[in-house]
């Protein structure tokens, strides 16, 4: 026999839908072990930290993936853009005398903030195969633009010899990953923090009418034009604090951050992880980054093969990714007990 | 400047040849596409395998290349595609990458990432003289080849009945069907035919766009940008955005080298921009 539900006193009498939204705000077991899980590995795995934060910080840009694919669905294929953008910006400011990170991360977000607004017009007033073309566009023009302006970006050879200081003035970035991960973990918690709440809020819920149905959402009198513009604003500022923190804690800017395969690698982890999940894109970074470090190591050509295979199959046969997997194994649980 | 024109029709030529069939199946079916450049690919890895291990003859391996092509979407076509058309274009976009990415896989592992070679035959060899000008003859073939395929094209979509039923169904999917024609056999053989040029043009295109496993990545850019700027649909679309792209190309890699691929991007979303439904395409009722 199952307990109904227990209704807290506030709510009592009101509408249903309300006690609908109001669970969707609390924070689920799941949840709160992911983020205890993170802190976890800080002990756990003292020797991995370099690639957990590396993890982590593709998390981040893959979140900021599924804020416009996921939630708004509009389809890109040049992300990468933001996420360079923000890297070369963090690695740039450092070379004018700017040493404090969190300084780099609000420039970086910033910058790329800036990018996404002015290039939003551009990429929304065109349809899906549109916004492909033009996405694609501007992360390749970025690209050429950064091959070519040798002289500040360092070109193929990549930005060398960033100096960042210390975290808040008081903690330096060791060779372990130490300070890295922590700073990496607070950083990504923070943004998550927003994004979830926004994302919960009928803010968010206007998205996903959106994205469903657009004439409805037209019908409705959800302001698409300006919610799309300012979601994809948001978006890059993410992607671009992502960059931001590669730059940071590697302490280098390579020519890749601005290539296609970022831009493709990202959407593989987000798809593979789950879209409009919020934890997908995590989980996705995690399962491809463990999977590169292991596969690609013994033969980069086999890593792309089974990369697209992963593709192809999650696509056909694996609607939700691992975050929808895990969700429909836990609502089977629930109804079987 | 005559020399450059040439080239750039040239390459124009081998542009359309190969985003043709992408243009026809798009506008049909709204599938976003974006493997089409694995077929080119495999025209290409075909012809090299053909003239150099098998010792056939140049002229002997273009038809095989179109069939074993047109095969091959077909089966692409039965297991993979057919599951997401009425899909969203999301998952199209998803599922073509996977195929690009495991078709760059499977060509390294196959022949190695180095460029391959080939063999042209000694008729097409060399220059010839045309009203005082030195042009390719290979080249010139290509041009030839081009203009048939064109002609060919033209004429089966306006003048025989298969033609008919593709252009009802490009126009409207839904009223095709209510008069009885099968679309989905309609497509097949569309994507199948077009999957063939695409591999006919990968083959002649070796010596011209080179040819390694990363060619579908690579390419992927500018066959789309033929469609999507021709308008998906339209064969005459098709060929003027091929042209104007070919030639734009040519003059901006002999020009300015220094500006490099910048002409290209810029250029794309530019167009774009101004023309979303494509030079010669139609506005669509919704």
């Amino acid at each position: 026999m199952k307990e109904p539900p227990v209704i807290p006193r506030e709510l009592l009498g009101a509408p249903p839908y309300l006690h609908v939204l109001r669970r969707r705000e609390r924070w689920g077991k799941g949840e709160i072990v992911f983020w205890i899980a993170l802190v976890a590995v800080f002990f756990l795995f003292p020797k991995n930290l370099l690639l957990a934060s590396q993890i982590l910080i593709a998390g981040l840009f893959a979140l900021s993936l599924d804020l416009i694919l996921g939630y708004a669905g509009i389809v890109t294929l040049g992300h990468a853009a933001f996420f360079g953008l923000g890297a070369y910006t963090a690695g740039l400011i450092t070379k004018v005398g700017v040493h404090d990170p969190l300084l780099g991360l609000v420039a970086a977000g910033a910058v790329a903030a800036a990018a996404g607004w002015l290039t939003s017009p551009l990429v929304l007033r065109s349809n899906d195969l549109g916004r492909l073309m033009i996405t694609l566009g501007i992360a390749m023009l970025l690209y050429e633009v950064a091959n070519r302006a040798t002289e500040i970006t360092g070109g193929v050879d990549g930005l060398q010899g960033v100096e960042v200081g210390l975290v808040l003035g008081l903690f330096r970035f060791d060779l372990l990953g130490r300070t890295a991960y922590l700073y990496v973990l607070a950083v990504t918690f923070a943004l998550f923090l927003l994004v979830r709440a926004l994302m919960l809020s009928p803010y968010g819920l206007s998205l996903r009418c959106i994205r469903e149905n657009n004439r409805r959402a037209q019908a409705v009198g959800v302001p698409i034009r300006s919610r799309l513009t300012n979601i994809y604003t948001l978006s890059a500022l993410l992607a671009g604090v992502a960059g931001a923190l590669l730059t940071q804690t590697t302490q280098f800017v390579g020519i890749e951050v601005l290539g296609f395969q970022r831009s493709a690698d990202l959407l593989i982890m987000l798809i593979v992880g789950g879209t409009a999940s919020l934890y997908g894109g995590f989980v996705g970074a995690a399962v491809f980054m463990l999977a590169q470090d292991r596969l690609a190591n013994l033969s980069p050509v086999y890593w792309l093969f089974w990369l697209g295979l992963l593709l192809i199959v999650v696509t056909l046969y694996l609607d939700g990714g691992v975050v929808g997997g895990l969700k429909r194994l836990a609502a089977w649980w629930e109804r079987r007990r | 400047m005559a020399t450059i024109l040439f080239d750039g029709i040239a390459y124009g030529m081998l542009l359309f040849l190969i985003s043709v069939g992408l243009s026809v199946t798009l506008g049909m079916m709204g599938f976003i596409n974006l493997a089409h450049g694995v077929f080119a690919m495999i025209g290409g890895y075909l012809l090299v395998t053909f003239t150099g291990k098998a010792g056939l003859s140049f002229f002997l391996a273009l038809p095989l290349i179109f069939l074993a092509t047109a095969a091959f979407s077909l089966v692409l076509e039965g297991s993979l595609y057919r599951q997401l058309y009425r899909s969203t274009h999301l998952k199209q976009v998803l599922l073509t990458v996977g195929i690009i990415l495991v078709a760059v896989a499977a060509a390294t592992y196959a022949f190695g990432p180095a460029q391959q070679p080939v063999q042209l035959p000694e008729v097409l060899a060399g220059q010839v003289v045309v009203l005082g000008a030195e042009l390719s003859r290979y080249k010139l073939f290509l041009i030839a080849v081009g203009i048939a395929v064109t002609l060919a094209l033209v004429f089966g979509l306006e003048r025989t009945r298969f033609g008919a039923r593709i252009r009802a169904s490009v126009d409207r999917q839904s009223t095709a069907e209510a008069m009885g024609i099968h679309v989905g056999r309609v497509f097949q053989l569309t994507l199948a035919i077009g999957s063939g040029l695409a591999g006919l043009g990968g083959a002649l295109g070796v010596n011209i766009l080179g040819l390694d496993p990363h060619f579908p990545l690579k390419t992927l850019v500018y066959f789309l940008l033929v469609v999507v700027v021709g308008g998906a649909g339209s064969i005459p679309g098709t060929l003027l955005a091929a042209m104007v792209l070919g030639i734009a190309d040519t003059a901006g890699k002999y020009y300015l080298p220094e500006v490099g691929a910048f002409i290209i991007y810029a250029a794309m979303i530019a167009l774009l921009l101004a023309f979303p439904h494509g030079l010669l395409g139609r506005r669509r009722l919704a």
